[in-house]
């Protein structure tokens, strides 16, 4: 389609790396890095990630482990600790912006304000998420009251409502009971009571689901979807299921290596994706909607290591299409995200007239 | 054809225990009756939700545990309460690849000794010397063979499981029993594990039970499903009839709450049945049907009555009072058996969803403690009662 305009990571659409101007959209990444030095060598768990999201979207992060997806989650909840605390010194860069403000350069005291108001977070394991010395009642209560100036009354009427929003029976008994003491499905609700308390306008789940059997799952996304159309907020889903994406997002970004290989709005990831690696996660996968295919096409060999990425495009030595010539490019430059579509974005040296070729008539039959 | 494997009446309960005494005060039912049998050659696939007893059934045939009642027959054996000596030839033949290859590997050793373990144990000389015998199955499930000097450590996830494969295959068993081989494994990973079990399968004849939750992979690898649900078959079946009839209600709400990886078909509601609430506890199981307290079709006669599983169709054997997809039942026996629940499900003043009423019909469930989702084409109900009546 627009080839000519791929050069640079300025096409339409694309934010310009670190421009430091504020950014219309609601939330803005741009070019975030976050390198934790140890003493094997520096870990580059995210490096060079940019996207945005809109009030009332879901965004879906898609990967395998070690691809930086939940460091991501945490770089943007400001969690990360850098400089004279903890031992675990994150190397930052690159821009934040939610809503028109910049959380990296911001005073650590206002995003502490911001959090859990403006923007929350669910986790995978609520049971050790929650403090297991005091009711779910009481987190709660606590959550809200730290940004609230309200009696505990009021709080807990509040809490109350909001467990009996997202689906626990007999909410004000369960108020007073200890997380141990609640399922596992149900302390994802309670979790997910806990975050929207404030009502948060940015909502980052980091694998919500992957924790649950698959009928409490089905009830969770169920909620959550429900829960977004109610409270508007925008939501990052970080996952590794391309069926929970597929069930929740409005755009899907595929993680490898750190990077962004591939981004765009779910539909044309799932039915154009224009990277080999997204191939590579749609061929591995036994589809339970679809007839049998008599063998999976899995990704040969196994991911990076964080210390070590491959120079160039990170997937190259698991890619099959990389000794496909791509026009004097060697292996050793690392493609850019490039314009692939209608807000459709991806990261490959092939050209995407071949992709597209490669898609259709060798991959997609097959699948 | 003689099974390879054959479970009857298969019960394993763990006491529980308090005071000072130690008095038993109850027990986890984790296992309560089940039967099946495996053929050789084929692969079982077992698949069910946490705690509904299927990894302690996996370790029941493999006599890491012994049942607390019914028989494990082994090429006709019963090996049920076989003590250490009794097993020990036998173990040549029935092998175990566990869920977590971090847990289930010895740091301390090297993979030249994990995989070599069993030859030692079992007295084995393999032809050509124990070290070239373990080259070859490195070889045999993608590691390679010169790696048998290095240590756990030094390989991934996915490397690894393929080391416990190598070595449960090392005696050339007969029976190999998967526990969750791919779940703690990356997408792409999985799938390469997931053909390497296919071909090894092909190449040297193995017959399979393999235990995992989700039903994608299952579906793929299995050629007949056993669905668990609280100690208990539920509905047992070649792999085609389940994912296209499902007959039992769980088996249906189960397959349907799979998020299928396609947008298009996102908010697809209708098709999705969701079950309330969780798993009752495996200590004290509700009576009768042991799904009632979350079934949408549940009636007075599946809160008495445990339904035993019955061969409804050819080949697919299913544990309910009220099946789904029953309107083309072929067995005669299996139609009498459903027919006796007939007067009971009639007698119920809550009228059984029709087509037409789809859409209202959970409501009226709703507030019977069970809330489904709609469920569009629902002419099984009709089909299994009016043409009898």
């Amino acid at each position: 389609m627009t080839d000519k305009l791929t050069k640079t990571g300025a096409a339409p659409g694309e934010p310009v790396a670190s421009s430091g101007a504020p950014s219309d959209a609601f939330l803005d990444v741009r070019d975030l890095k976050i390198h934790f030095p140890t003493d094997d060598g520096l870990v580059k768990s995210v490096d060079g990630l940019s996207f945005q999201l809109e009030k009332g979207k879901t965004l879906g992060i898609v990967g395998e482990s070690g691809s930086g997806k939940s460091v991501t989650s945490l770089g943007i909840m400001g969690l990360h600790t850098v400089g004279q605390y903890g031992r675990q010194k994150a190397r930052i860069s690159g821009e934040i912006w939610l809503n028109g403000r910049e959380l990296l350069s911001a005073n650590p005291d206002e995003v502490r304000r911001m959090r859990g108001r403006e923007m929350a977070m669910i986790f995978q394991d609520p049971l050790s998420a929650m403090h297991p010395y005091y009711t779910v009642g009481h987190q709660i209560v606590e959550a809200y009251r730290v940004h609230h100036p309200v009696d505990k009354k009021t709080a807990k009427r509040r809490a109350v409502e909001l467990l009996d929003r997202v689906g626990i029976p007999e909410p004000a008994k369960r108020f007073d009971n200890y997380p141990h003491e609640f399922s596992g499905g149900m302390r994802q609700r309670a979790m997910i009571a806990m975050a929207l308390v404030n009502n948060p306008e940015l909502l980052i789940a980091d694998e919500p689901t992957t924790a649950l059997d698959v009928t409490v799952q089905a009830q969770i996304l169920d909620l959550m979807r429900d829960l977004q159309k109610e409270f508007g907020s925008a939501v990052v889903i970080i996952t590794h299921d391309l069926g929970v994406v597929a069930e929740l997002a409005d755009d899907i970004l595929v993680m490898y290596g750190g990077r962004c290989v591939e981004r765009g709005p779910a539909e044309s990831v799932f039915y154009e994706p224009q990277h080999p690696y997204t191939w590579g996660l749609l061929g591995s996968m036994p589809r339970i909607d679809r007839d049998q295919t008599e063998r999976l096409i899995p990704v040969k060999g196994n991911p990076p290591s964080l210390i070590n990425i491959p120079s160039g495009c990170a997937f190259n030595p698991r890619c099959p299409y990389a000794d496909v010539p791509k026009g004097g490019i060697t292996r050793t430059q690392r493609p850019e995200l490039a314009l692939a579509g209608d807000r459709h974005f991806s990261a490959c040296h092939m050209p995407q007239e071949e992709r597209t070729r490669i898609w259709t008539e060798e991959i997609a039959p097959k699948l | 054809m003689e099974p390879l494997l054959k479970v009857t009446g298969l019960k394993k309960h763990f006491p529980i225990k308090k005071g000072l005494l130690q008095r038993q005060t109850g027990a986890v039912k984790a296992v309560d009756g089940i039967d099946f049998e495996v053929l050789p050659g084929e692969t079982l696939g077992v698949v069910g939700e946490s705690g509904c007893g299927k990894s302690t059934m996996g370790r029941l045939i493999t006599r890491l545990l012994e049942p607390t009642g019914g028989t494990v027959e082994f090429q006709g054996k019963d090996i049920s309460h076989l003590g250490v000596g009794g097993m020990r030839p036998l173990r040549r033949d029935i092998q175990m690849i566990f869920q977590d290859p971090y847990g289930s590997l010895n740091p301390r050793h090297t993979v030249g000794t994990i995989v070599s373990a069993p030859f030692k144990l079992q007295g084995v000389e393999p032809e050509g010397g124990v070290r070239k015998e373990v080259q070859r199955l490195l070889g045999l499930v993608g590691l390679n063979p010169e790696h048998y000097n290095r240590y756990p450590h030094e390989f991934s996830g996915g490397q690894r499981q393929r080391i416990g494969i190598a070595r449960a295959l090392a005696l050339k068993p007969k029976l190999v029993v998967a526990d969750e081989p791919v779940s703690a494994l990356d997408v792409s990973i999985q799938a390469q594990v997931v053909n390497l079990l296919d071909d090894l399968q092909q190449e040297l004849g193995l017959t399979y039970v393999i235990i995992a939750h989700d039903l994608s992979v299952i579906r793929h690898v299995s050629d007949r499903i056993a669905v668990m649900y609280l100690g208990k078959i539920v509905e047992l079946a070649d792999r085609k009839s389940l994912y296209e009839n499902p007959m039992h209600p769980y088996t249906r709400a189960l397959m349907s709450a799979v998020p299928i990886p396609d947008p298009r078909r996102r908010g697809a509601k209708s098709e999705r049945i969701l079950l309330t609430g969780d798993v009752p506890s495996p200590i004290a199981p509700p009576p009768g049907c042991r799904f009632n307290t979350r079934c949408w079709k549940a009636t007075e006669v599946c809160r008495t009555q445990e339904p035993p599983l019955v061969e409804l169709r050819p080949g697919q054997r299913v544990a309910c009072h009220h099946p789904e997809n029953a309107d083309s039942l072929t067995i005669p026996g299996a139609r009498e058996s459903v027919e006796i629940t007939k007067p009971e499900a009639k007698a119920k003043p809550k009228p059984e969803p029709e087509s037409p009423k789809a859409e209202a019909a959970p409501k009226v469930e709703a507030a019977a403690d069970v809330e489904a989702e709609a469920e569009t084409a629902e002419p099984s109900t009709e089909g299994d009662e009016s043409p009898k009546a």
